[in-house]
């Protein structure tokens, strides 16, 4: 971990170089790629974007990026104006994912996922439920059985009302034949609060993506019950809700969009650069890296699975009393 | 001890020349982001987040940290010149600082804050050296209900900032209380007075209402106030420097900031803001000259500023020793640390010793440079207060406006800006303190939120908050600080 004299001056160039365009080798894809980023940088569709810049690059796929990250309310402030100022640009993508479908929805606004092209699904992560490591509940099965006598003595964490996490315990008690309403779910913003009260014992559980929790229960801090997704995650010795007799799937996916009105050379010309950065070296070692779970859907597949997750999204959220 | 041989190893690679002029060059750049209004760490780091890809790590580390510390000394500078506090948790630093700068001490003020900043922030970071496990456990068991004991507290601490007229004070408090509803409720993700606007459903940013009611509003002031104004931005008279007095005000301050900022800034809710309020609110009942209060006492600089660099160390430990972020920042370097595919959380320590230990080295370190870089700037930031007011303010406004348009590209919030710039005019004018305004807007949300949560847990059962032990002395302590205070005065 030395730091040489020369990584130093690169470094310190790079401190006002990093947004400029680098000049490709190779004919690229693109000349130029305008990345919409409806988040804060930092966040994970800001993560995914940076990512697939870094995949683009190496692999020399596009000459230049362009970056607009507009942040808020779960992308609800961003769509609508890439939507509306990206019209028809070939060259624009947006970055986005199951957090979208459910913000649009409980705000009830006119511009939604439908608005835009749909490229193609990158990445899924499944949710976990986890207990505090001291906590009675030692399994999935007691965990139900407290559900099943009364949800509202078990009061859950998880992120911000409306959003997946709130989804899947709606979608869990729905499928325990009890009301979504009852549920006792705390929300907390962002993952700091929401881990530092289920490891404090301040609630009965806790619902979050895997790797917002991965640490805590690799350290023996909490102990997981069930994973949401399909299949197990891969080297995690955690069982499905299905396996354990509960038919609920849910995953938080991301993935990236085209600009509305572009036409349909362009969409494909989209979804091959996106096809062949998903096939890069880079981006495999940075899936490695990250944990992400590569989920690569597109065509008529991604727009089956989007209109299915719609439909889903709105039913659980009427329930849950959010639409 | 082990964390000792472990820390000197940590210095032997923060000490390297490469490595030191990371940590030098985070510091400006730290110090730089925590003079400008609106633009914070947490947005300066996200925006180097890029360059994770091609630096090594530890480099990158030391770098954050810098300007992360940093942004920390920078933050009280212009809110001591020029009652501009560039984010929320200089706000009460500006009180007392701007008004000894006024009668011009701004050299006292500026050297008391950067001296207790690094005394604040060193025995943070000895803390969070050989401490961290032991208090990050202490936090944990602060829950909603305590949170919301603890806000309670505060809302009573508010009642030193609320100025002459109670009423005032109050309609200010309120109005920030009443701000903070905007948006999406967190609980039930219904949108409250958003008025359909997306730009409101998160929420009024902080930062942007702080910069918004002080440094737009104080410009607006002087503008209004035109001629009458000039000779008004003092010059600077007496020492730049501490005298023997001040040193003798100062100390103790230091270290009771020191004492509020640390643990609270260890909680995972705690925040920066709330030691502030409360080392503030305790140096005003504490002080011998109570009267200087309102006119430039020094303890109410040197507290707060302690008090907000202890803050920021201690924000770090459940990140490093449980990985939980607790502020923007905090998040903003958990992102960084997985973009390198390390995963901070109760491991961190043994997995990753070699980079944990020169980061804590490299913290001292930046400490050093940054009391080094500061005091000689003492001078320098002095001079500003020469520039003649319209070019000093058209350049704050110009600034801030930069930064809140910066922060986010949104045209929205550059017209929110000027918006409470106007109202902080208004404010003004009629000799309304701002300050209640931004403090109701930090605590209001904080208080209903935890209270709701802690009542969701309790299956709505309200003794719960008087009942859990921690919870119920916090409430015990704030009723006290309502009575005690009256009973004496009547006995008198």
């Amino acid at each position: 971990m030395k730091t040489t004299r020369r990584e130093f001056l690169l470094t310190a160039g790079a401190l006002g170089a990093a947004t400029l365009p680098w000049p490709a080798l190779a004919a690229p894809l693109f000349e130029s790629i305008f990345m919409f980023v409806p988040a804060a940088p930092g966040g994970g569709w800001d993560g995914t974007a940076r990512a697939i810049e870094q995949a683009c690059k190496t692999a020399d796929l596009v000459g230049a990026f362009q970056f607009e990250n507009v942040g808020g309310s779960g992308g609800m402030v961003g769509l609508p104006r890439f939507v509306n100022q990206r019209k028809a640009q070939a060259n624009a993508i947006m970055v986005a994912g199951s957090v979208m479908i459910g913000a649009a929805i409980s705000a009830k606004s006119p511009i939604g996922i439908q608005n835009v092209v749909p490229i193609a699904k990158l990445t899924e992560e499944s949710g976990v439920i986890v207990v505090p490591n001291n906590s009675p509940i030692k399994s999935f099965a007691e965990l139900v059985a407290a559900f099943k006598a009364d949800p509202r003595k078990v009061p859950v964490a998880g992120g911000s009302a409306g959003g997946t996490d709130h989804i899947l315990l709606g979608l869990m008690l729905k499928a325990l034949g009890r009301n979504p309403k009852e549920g006792a779910y705390v929300a907390f913003a962002g993952g700091g609060p929401a881990n530092a009260a289920i490891i404090g014992g301040q609630v009965a559980a806790g619902i979050s993506g895997y790797s917002e929790f991965e640490e805590q229960i690799k350290g023996g801090r909490m102990r997981p019950l069930a994973v949401s997704g399909e299949a197990r995650i891969p080297g995690v010795n955690v069982p499905t809700l299905r396996e354990q007799g509960m038919n609920v799937v849910s995953a938080n996916w991301r993935g990236v969009f085209g600009a509305p009105g572009i036409q349909a050379p362009q969409r494909a010309a989209l979804e091959h650069l996106v096809s062949a950065m998903k096939d890069t070296a880079g981006w495999k070692q940075i899936l490695t890296t990250r944990r992400w779970a590569d989920s690569y859907q597109a065509g008529s597949a991604f727009e089956k699975y989007l209109a299915q997750d719609v439909a889903d999204t709105v039913g659980v959220m009427k329930d849950l009393g959010l639409a | 001890m082990d964390a000792l041989s472990h820390l000197m190893h940590g210095f032997s690679n923060a000490l390297q020349p490469a490595v030191l002029m990371y940590g030098f060059l985070g510091c400006l750049v730290g110090t730089l982001v925590g003079v400008l209004p609106g633009i914070g760490p947490a947005l300066t780091i996200a925006l180097l987040l890029p360059l994770t890809f091609k630096a090594p790590a530890t480099a990158m580390f030391v770098l954050f940290a810098g300007i992360y510390y940093g942004a920390m000394y920078g933050g009280s500078t212009t809110s001591i010149l020029l009652n501009t506090p560039g984010e929320s948790a200089s706000v009460v630093t500006a009180l007392e600082g701007n008004r000894m700068a006024r009668r011009g001490m701004a050299g006292p003020a500026l050297a008391t804050a950067a001296i207790g900043s690094f005394i604040a922030g060193t025995i943070g970071t000895i803390a969070l050296t050989f401490f961290s496990p032991m208090i990050v456990e202490s936090a944990l068991l602060f829950g909603p209900a305590e949170y919301f004991s603890l806000m309670l507290l505060a809302l009573v601490a508010v009642t030193s900032v609320l100025g002459n007229s109670l009423l005032r004070g109050l309609v200010s408090l309120n109005l920030g209380l009443l701000f903070g509803m905007v948006g999406v409720d967190l609980q039930t993700g219904q949108h409250r007075f958003a008025f359909g606007q997306a730009e409101l459903l998160d929420g009024l940013e902080v930062t942007i209402v702080a910069v918004g009611l002080f440094a737009v509003g104080e410009a607006m002031f002087m503008a209004w106030k035109g001629h009458a104004a000039e000779g008004k931005v003092e010059k600077i008279s007496g020492s730049l420097w501490l005298d023997r007095e001040g040193w003798r005000r100062s100390w103790k301050p230091w270290l009771r900031g020191t004492f509020f900022g640390f643990p609270i800034g260890a909680m995972p809710a705690g925040g920066a803001e709330l030691p502030t309020l409360l080392s503030y609110y305790t140096e005003k009942k504490l002080s011998r000259h109570p009267e200087e209060f309102g006119n430039g006492a020094i303890e109410g600089v040197a507290g707060p500023e302690a008090a907000n660099n202890a803050a920021a160390a201690g924000v770090l430990m459940p990140l490093l020793t449980l990985g939980i972020p607790t502020s923007a920042t905090a998040a903003i370097l958990l992102s960084a640390f997985t973009s390198y595919g390390i995963a901070p959380g109760p491991l961190l320590f043994e997995q990753q010793a070699d980079l944990v230990w020169t980061l804590i080295a490299s913290l001292y370190v930046g400490n050093v440079i940054l009391l080094v870089l500061n005091l000689p700037l003492v001078g320098l930031w002095v001079q500003l207060l020469r520039i003649p007011a319209p070019w000093l303010y058209g350049g704050i406004i110009l600034i801030s406006t930069a930064g809140v348009y910066g922060a986010s590209s949104s045209i929205f919030d550059v017209g929110m800006l000027y918006a409470f710039g106007l109202l902080g005019f208004v404010m003004r004018r009629f000799d309304a303190p701002v300050a209640p305004m931004v403090m109701g807007l930090i605590l209001g949300p904080m208080a209903e939120q935890s209270m709701r949560q802690a009542l969701t847990i309790s299956a709505g059962d309200f003794t719960t908050f008087a009942t859990r032990p921690i919870s119920g002395t916090i409430l015990a302590i704030a009723a006290l600080m309502l009575i005690v205070p009256r009973v004496m005065r009547a006995r008198k």
